[in-house]
Parts: C-alpha cells; structure tokens; sequence
C-alpha cells in the first residue's frame, strides 16, 4: 500500500491557492514594515489601526476557510461554527486575563477583576493552568474539537443530516451563548473578558505586537489552507464529496460515512478555535456576543458569497463583506443588516458558485447567446426559405 | 464436550468484535474450520434469508420470506409493483433490520447484526434502482473511491494509489466498456452508462454477491444486450441476484427466476416453469 506525503503537488492546478499564498506573502512582508518602518504622514504608512483590522480579516478568513471545509466539501451546514470560534476565543481570553496579574483596577495578584466584583474568594477549577502559555494554546485546540466531537458522534451517528443538523448547531451556539451571559459561569458574564495588558509579556497596545499578531495571523491562514487543501486534495477529500453527494453509494461502498463526517467537523471546529484565538489579542476583547446566531450566519454568507468547495474563494468572501461591512457600518449603519440580506439573497440566487464562480458563470452565458443567436438565424432561415416556397 | 459449547457460545460467530476477527482464530467446528469475519461458503450456499418479516406500520412489505442463493448463480428477482424486492435488499444490505427472521452471509456472517459497511467489507455489493454515482467525480475516481482498501478515515487520508490498483481500474473499466471516458466527470455520462459504471463501482470492491436492482430501466435495446451481456460474465466469480421487471431481459439472462408475491416466494423455478406456474399467471394476469 502506498502512501501520500505532504508534497507541494497538491498545489498544481490551484491557481486560486497559489493567488491567496502570494497575497498572504505579500501582506506578511508589506503591511508589518510599512507600519513600523514609515513615518506617520509618508503616503506609504499604514495605521495600527488599518493593520489591525487586516490581522482581524485575517482571522475571519481563516474562520471561512474551516466552514468550506465542512460546507462546501462535505455538504455539512454548520450555522453554529462561531461557537468554536468563540471558545478558541475564551481560551485565549483566559490566558490574557491571568497575564493582567495585579494591574487590574481592584489589583488582586491571584482573581480577574469580574471574580474580585462577584466576591470570589478563589479561582475556579477551570481556571487554573491558563497562567502557562502552552497550556492555553492546548485547550485553544482541544475544547473546541472536544465539543465538535462530541456533538458530531451524537449527530452523524444518529444519522441528523441537511436542515435538521443545521437546526441543531444554530441551539448549540445560541445555548452557550445563553450559558456564557450568566455571572456565574465564570467567563466574565454579559461584559467578556477584556482589559488585557501584555501576551507572553509583550506589550499588547504595543506597534511591534501588533505587528507579530498581524504575521501570526497570516502564517495561520497559510498553514489552515495548506492543510484543508492537503485533505480536500486526498482520498479522503474524494470521500468526503462522494458522502456530500450521494451518502448512501458511499456507505454501501464500504465507508463508514459518520467518522468520515466527525473526522472533518472536528478539524473544522479546531482551526475555527485557533482563528477565534489569534482574533482576541487583536480586537482587545471576547464576549458572549461572539456566540451569537447571528455572527454564524454571517459566516456562511461570507462563504456563499466567495465561492463554497473553492477554499481561498471563502477567505476571499470573509474578507470582502468585512470590508463592506466596515465601510457600511461606519457610513449607513442602520442599512448593513439589510445589505448582508439582500446580498445572501443576491448570492444564492444569482450566483450559486460566489464571486469565484462568477467568472465562469459568464463566459457560459456568453456562450449560450452566442449559441441562441446562431439558433435565432437558423430559424430566420427555415421561415424564408418557407416562405420563397 | 461441554467446554467447548460454552467457548462456542462466547465465541459466537455473529457476536465477534473486530479486533478478534483480525487474528485468525480457527477452532473446530465439525467437520471445518470456522475462521470468524470471513466468508465461509463450505455448503455451497452463500446467502441464507430464512423466514424473514418486515413490517412498516402494519403493513408486512416481507412476509415469512424464504431465499437461498447459490454460490456463483445468476438468480432473477420478479414480481409485480410491492413484492418486496426492494425492501429484501434493504434488509440483505443493513439498511432495514427485520422484525424477525435471519440473514446469513455464508455460514458464518449474520447479517441483521452487520451495518452497511461492515456489510459491504464483508463482500455484498449492491447497485440502486436509480443509478447512484458520484456525479462531480471523474470515471476513474468513482472506480477508485469503490475499490477494496482499507476505508478507514486515516488511512483514507494519507492513501495513494498504485500501480497494481491502476491496473485493476483499467480492468474494470475495460469490462464496463467506459475506457475511453475515464476521465470525463460522472454527471455528464448518459443514463445507462452511468448504471454500467454503478456495476464498476461494484465490481471494484470484489464483492462475492451483487444485488442488482433494476439495471435496465429507462435503457435502449442495444444498452440491454450490453447489460445483459455483463451480467452473465459476472456470474460464476460472483454470485448475482438481479432484481428486474423487463421480462425480455430477464428471460435473456436467468437461469432460475424467483417470483415474488406480497412479501414472499410465490414460485421457483427456470423461467419456462414459472411463466406456466398458475399462481403466477393469475397474480400478473389477474391485477
């Protein structure tokens, strides 16, 4: 039997990838320099500001390409991946919490400052160990694919398929968004955890930390597409759209469709967890709102419409409705919930394959009118020759 | 005598975990060896249905069905629209468990304890009434997808094909006659290659039993000669239980043809017996 290894040949004939890696290269060695390296009015300089929204695209787009892996390849439609994200998210939270040490505003060594207020006298059990770095970085992984597991083995053994599971990840995100609003889960309540000082002891309102977090967050959009592209480009990724396609055959063929489905959700749910982390140390701040059904939603909409089973066309869409989306919400902003819905609805109807699809879309029209006037003259001919008789 | 009955009783055959099946353990049993998750086709026998009964509210879609198969046969199934052709299938294959009745595979494998893909490792393959394929799937990958490997998730992953297994796709490309559109995708195909290409995808888990459920629905003529052409050079290697309503076609291929009525045989026999049978004549004449 022979074996695979990680070669660069899954690479060939992704124009797409190649694209995406090019552009992360570009951003990794541009965005940071100009930022650090330039003077404030050079007309080359980028803002902290700009870069860290662009570090904050970059963790949506990584979060979209963890949703196409399970979406747009295996037919699962998870309206409820802002939950991983959001616990990868808590992970680091935590881990920043306990970095405060005593410059919070009570200046307790030992509790964050919501516990002092609720009048705790000692840390939580589950609390303790995120002090250590690694031991955060862990839990980043292992709670968010521990859910995904579990929920998934309930799940796909019960055979929950199509709008029903759907369905059921919607709850699962809106119950623990529900969970994490009480004071007395420990996570900080309705108000997060926020206020954070310094990540492994560097300063996190610091240009130079910024600009670490900024490349961090594009290495691991490389590393999380080269990944979904090493597995789609498998037998495996054959599997898995042949289970999204026709899951019956694949069953009576020999596979066992419900690890294949667990397998994928669950490396899924882990790289959306690592996105949630590297997005928290950026914006300064995590709370329950990230668990909202809404924020789900939103997600699969940036994968619609970027192109769904494409990859780099979902980091592509994470990135283009951010952008509309902050540009929206600063000009209109009682209008953008009615932007993203008519665009859900612009996307689905009229561009089934996103804006990757696009492109094709239209060179076949085109090749259809052209066809239909060729087809026109044709029967403009039969009527004259019809006619003259 | 007794030790080795309660062995027998720990040990038993249907009850066998994986990892047990992995290691050959054969003890006697009579007068062969049993070696527990292997087909063991010693009678001549490879499918045993006894008294099987399925009911869906009521409604008994097999009623005390009766059915053996013989290794290597080309057994025809008929009977009018709710015989419970399908239903069997479902219930040979995992998909339905009876409400009471066994299933063997060979002596040894009971199949109302298998799920579909142990089913399917086992060597039961089965083609759908409506031709199911992969259909955004090259030719070649939906013959890949179906061959016998080990199908579990890692090493699914890490998997690549070899030569050998190349050359065992161009076999059966060869006898399905889809060479030279190997590398075309499955949805563009027409609808009877896309049945041929479902018995590829069959052959390609070297199954010892193939269920065919209506393979020449909604073909031409010329396709059905075709068909039945490769039906009959698969019998002999395999055994294959072809479940069909076109009477031409099944008179071109059977050798024994089963009939079945409202969820059980009705009759048995070549296909001239059956079509004198008075009982048959009045259920298809009758309606």
């Amino acid at each position: 039997m022979a074996y695979r290894s990680f070669t660069l040949e899954m690479m060939k004939n992704d124009k797409g990838g190649k694209v995406l890696l090019l552009v992360l290269l570009a951003l990794i060695i541009f965005v940071p320099s100009l930022n650090l390296f330039t003077s404030t009015d050079s007309v080359f300089h980028v803002s902290t500001y700009t870069l860290t929204l662009l570090g904050k695209y970059l963790c949506y787009a990584l979060l979209a390409v963890a949703l196409d892996l399970v979406w747009g390849y295996c037919g699962i439609l998870s309206l409820g991946h802002g939950a991983f994200f959001a616990l990868g998210g808590y992970g680091m939270g935590m881990y920043l919490m306990r970095q405060i040490g005593d410059r919070g505003v009570y200046g307790n060594p030992e509790l964050p400052d919501f516990m002092v207020f609720l009048n705790w006298q000692e840390l939580p059990w589950f609390w303790q160990g995120f002090d250590m770095f690694w031991f955060a970085m862990l839990m980043v992984i292992v709670v968010p694919g521990l859910l995904a597991f579990v929920f998934g083995w309930l799940a796909f053994r019960s055979r929950v398929t199509g709008v029903y599971l759907s369905i059921m990840t919607q709850a699962l995100t809106y119950a623990l968004l529900l969970a994490f609003f009480r004071n007395e889960m420990g996570f900080g309540g309705n108000n997060g955890l926020t206020d954070f000082k310094d990540i492994l002891g560097y300063d996190l309102q610091a240009g130079s930390t910024r600009a670490v977090l900024f490349i961090v967050s594009a290495l691991a959009l490389a590393f999380g597409y080269l990944l979904c592209r090493y597995i789609v480009t498998s037998k495996l990724g054959r599997v898995v759209v042949a289970i999204r396609d026709a899951e019956d055959r694949a069953r009576f063929i020999g596979y066992k469709v419900e690890s294949f489905k667990l397998w994928v959700f669950v490396v899924s749910a882990i790289l959306a967890g690592i996105a949630g982390a590297l997005y928290v140390p950026q914006v300064g701040i995590i709370n329950p709102g990230e668990f909202s059904p809404l924020n789900s939603i939103e997600l699969v909409v940036w994968v619609a419409v970027g192109g769904r089973a494409t990859l780099y066309g979902a980091a592509l869409g994470a990135v283009a409705v951010n952008y509309g989306k902050t540009y929206f919400t600063a000009v209109l902003p009682e209008l953008w919930l009615f932007a993203l819905g008519a665009l859900f609805i612009i996307v689905t109807v009229f561009m089934p394959k996103g804006i990757i699809g696009l492109r094709e879309q239209l060179r076949k029209k085109r090749s259809e009118m052209n066809k239909a006037d060729s087809g026109e003259d044709t029967t403009d001919d039969s009527v004259q020759s019809e006619g003259s008789q | 005598m007794k030790e080795l009955d309660r062995l027998r009783e720990v040990m038993r055959r249907d009850r066998v975990f994986d990892f047990v099946a992995e290691k050959r353990m054969p003890f006697a049993t009579g007068r062969h060896t049993i070696v527990p998750g292997e087909l063991d086709i010693s009678h001549g026998t490879i499918l045993y249905v006894e008294d099987i009964t399925v009911s869906f509210d009521g409604f008994k879609a097999l009623n005390d069905l009766t059915l053996y198969i013989n290794d290597g046969e080309l057994r025809c199934i008929i009977g009018p629209n709710g015989a419970g052709k399908t239903t069997m299938m479902d219930v040979i294959t995992g998909k339905t468990r009876p409400d009471s009745g066994v299933a063997y595979f060979g002596q040894t494998m009971d199949l109302t304890r298998m799920s579909e893909y142990e089913i399917a490792h086992a060597g039961i393959g089965r083609k759908f009434q409506k031709p199911t394929i992969f259909p955004f799937h090259t030719i070649f990958q939906n013959l890949e997808l179906a061959m016998a490997a080990d199908k579990r998730v890692w090493p699914t992953l890490i998997a690549s094909i070899t030569g050998e297994q190349r050359d065992r796709i161009d076999d059966v490309l060869e006898i399905i006659g889809l060479k030279d559109l190997r590398s075309k995708e499955a949805a563009q195909l027409s609808h009877g290659q896309k049945q041929w290409l479902e018995i590829g995808m069959l052959l390609m888990q070297n199954p010892r039993l193939l269920l065919v459920d209506e393979p020449v629905a909604g073909m031409t003529h010329q396709e059905m000669d075709k068909t039945a052409e490769l039906l009959k050079r698969l019998a002999g290697d395999h055994s294959v239980v072809v479940v069909e309503h076109d009477m031409d076609f099944v008179r071109s291929i059977a050798e024994t043809v089963t009939v079945l009525h409202e969820g059980s045989v009705l009759a048995e026999g070549s296909m001239d017996e059956v079509q004198n049978d008075p009982r048959v004549i009045e259920v298809y004449l009758g309606e």
